[in-house]
């Protein structure tokens, strides 16, 4: 088949090993001392679109929105082989439907063959971009793409996709995680494509791939370039920290184990 | 008065997926604070049997359709149907458990209907027109009171959150609709069940879990699990790695679950594991590691090498019967 041209999503996000603190009066996090990095999700699909690129010819075009510091996400993702990157530079509040509609212009513009979005960002834990992109497009939606051999198979060591394009071009096969077990959906391109973490291990970045991605374009856009209203429908009033647990004990042995089990949690 | 319409799932089993129970009782809940009432909607290749299930879970109508497209389920296919009758009923509220259905399709559904949607749901507040959400963010580190400010409004319902909902209310009225259906751009191709003669992973009232200690070796995991007619779940290292399948992460990125008791076998408890089961009203934790993070969250807590300690466990439990 011809060459693909697939665009992917890389969303600035908290470490997923950082410790998320409430602020005081709730008004958000507390933002010293945090590390920040690409959603993990969306790693993976990065790396899907290389190997993909890898098996068909094509290009990987990278988006991400967000202030100045976006572009160092964007830049991981261009030393990770992208060609080049798409920086919505937007630094106000933005919920899942003003993403929607940012990406689906951007899309417009790009005309991919496949776009690649996680699953889900590892901050908001909404799960809703990728679906809401795909019925503002008016596109074909698999979500949650994953596959049937594990992350140690050799397909995996030989960077195979997981994502089949048909000889024709017309279409891509998913794999989809779902409850009790896995489906399997045939989808017309262009489509929309979220990516489960199962679906590949993404590639680290080399000293060559960063000094590559330096001299590689970024363009800038805004969302009044785009005409696209952002102004969020969804308004988060108040955080809180999840109610603590009560601090457990320590139990010497297997019979102690049971003993509370049995006698004191009566859950046994 | 508002209206709220729960879409209830029906697995390829044809039964109704028990987490449909949560989300009508978080429907009722929702109906309550609105002042509204409850409506149900069952897409299905044959929904005879459903239906009467639906019928007695104390919404006011239950709508349901029947097409041999709707056999496995489409986003493409169902959205357009869920959005048109929300749109014919004018629909203030629409919702559906977190499955893996829900996840996919209410998005969809609410793009449609341009509203804004509240993912993985755990309760209302307010009441009347000002109703909020409370959801999880940063892997249920925070939780977050949440407004939405569009006409129709979305969500998606953290079962675990909500009891399941009783029949035996009065029957609600059956109306049933035939949707003009739009061709689409998706097929399905296979679905391959993974089966399992122990209670899922969701609603089993005990859970036993297995991570990276095990090594892969789930034996002695599912014997405990048989020994208490409990579901097995693993940590995302173990899935990853293709020792055991999939659908029995439990996680921030896998199945959240609530049982009565969580025992956690061999599993460090990073941030995104505990996500998953940190509600589990009783956890125990089992790991050679004194240092693991599991213990800070589990009521009890043994420092010891599960492979010498599960098999005296079982043991130990068969005497107490």
């Amino acid at each position: 088949m011809d060459a693909v041209k697939i665009l992917v999503t890389a969303k600035r996000v908290e470490d997923p090993e950082s410790k998320i603190k409430v602020k005081p009066d709730g008004s958000g996090i507390v933002q010293e001392g945090l590390k920040y990095k690409m959603n993990p999700f969306d790693e993976i699909g990065v790396e899907e679109g290389l190997r993909l690129v890898a098996k068909h010819t094509g290009e990987v075009v990278v988006v991400s929105i967000g202030g100045k510091e976006v572009q160092e996400q964007l830049r991981q993702a261009l030393a990770m082989g992208a060609q080049r990157a798409v920086w919505v530079n937007h630094t106000g509040p933005l919920d899942q439907l003003g993403i929607a509609g940012l990406l689906q212009k951007v899309v417009e513009k790009e005309k991919p063959d496949i776009v690649v979005l996680g699953k889900q960002s590892i901050d908001d834990d909404q799960n809703q971009v990728g679906q809401y992109l795909a019925e503002f497009l008016g596109w074909s939606q698999a979500t949650f793409a994953s596959k049937v051999e594990s992350l140690e198979s050799e397909q995996e060591k030989n960077k195979v996709p997981a994502l089949a394009v048909s000889a024709d071009g017309k279409s891509v096969r998913v794999v989809r995680e779902v409850d009790n077990g896995l489906a399997t959906l045939e989808c017309a391109l262009p489509a929309v494509v979220t990516t489960d973490l199962r679906l590949n291990l993404p590639r680290y970045t080399s000293l060559p791939g960063i000094m590559k991605a330096k001299s590689k374009p970024i363009e800038e856009l805004t969302p009044q370039k785009l005409g696209v209203d952002v102004t969020p429908k969804i308004q988060v009033l108040k955080m809180s920290s999840p109610p603590p647990r009560k601090a457990g004990i320590k139990v010497a042995d297997v019979a102690a184990l049971v003993d509370k089990l049995h006698n004191e949690a009566k859950v046994v | 008065m508002p209206t709220i319409l729960i879409v209830a799932e029906q697995q390829p089993d044809g039964n109704l997926r028990k987490a449909t129970l949560n989300a009508i009782s978080a429907g009722r809940t929702l109906a309550e604070k609105a002042g509204g009432e409850l409506h149900l909607v069952l897409l299905s290749k044959d929904p005879s049997k459903v239906t009467e299930e639906l019928k007695g879970l104390g919404a006011k109508a239950v709508h349901t359709a029947a097409a041999p497209e709707f056999e496995h389920y489409l986003a493409e296919v169902f959205a357009p149907v869920i959005a048109g009758l929300a749109q014919e009923l004018k629909a203030d509220y629409v919702g559906q458990a977190s499955t893996a259905m829900g996840k996919d399709l209410m998005p969809r559904v609410a793009a449609r209907l341009k509203a804004a949607m509240a993912t993985d749901v755990m309760g209302f507040n307010g009441s009347g027109a000002d109703v909020t959400f409370t959801r999880p963010m940063w892997a249920g580190n925070v939780f977050a009171e949440v407004k939405l400010t569009t006409p129709v409004k979305v969500f998606s319902v953290r079962a675990t959150e909500f009891p399941a909902a009783q029949g035996g209310q009065a029957a609600a009225e059956v109306k049933t609709f035939s949707p003009k259906l739009e061709p689409s751009k998706t097929k399905f191709v296979d679905f391959k069940e993974v089966k399992s003669a122990r209670p899922e992973l969701t609603e089993a009232r005990v859970v036993v879990s297995g991570g990276r200690g095990t090594k892969g070796d789930f034996k002695e995991i599912e014997a405990l699990a048989d020994e208490l007619g409990a579901a097995v779940g693993a940590s995302r290292a173990v899935c990853d790695a293709g020792w055991v399948p999939n659908d029995l992460q439990v996680g921030q990125t896998g199945k959240v679950v609530a049982p009565q008791l969580y025992i956690a076998a061999g599993i460090s408890g990073a941030i995104q594991h505990l996500a998953g089961m940190k509600s589990s009203k009783t956890i125990v934790a089992i790991n050679k590691d004194p240092e693991a993070p599991i213990f800070q969250v589990a009521d009890y807590g043994l420092v010891a090498d599960l492979f010498k300690v599960l098999p005296e466990l079982r043991q130990a439990l068969q005497k107490l019967k």
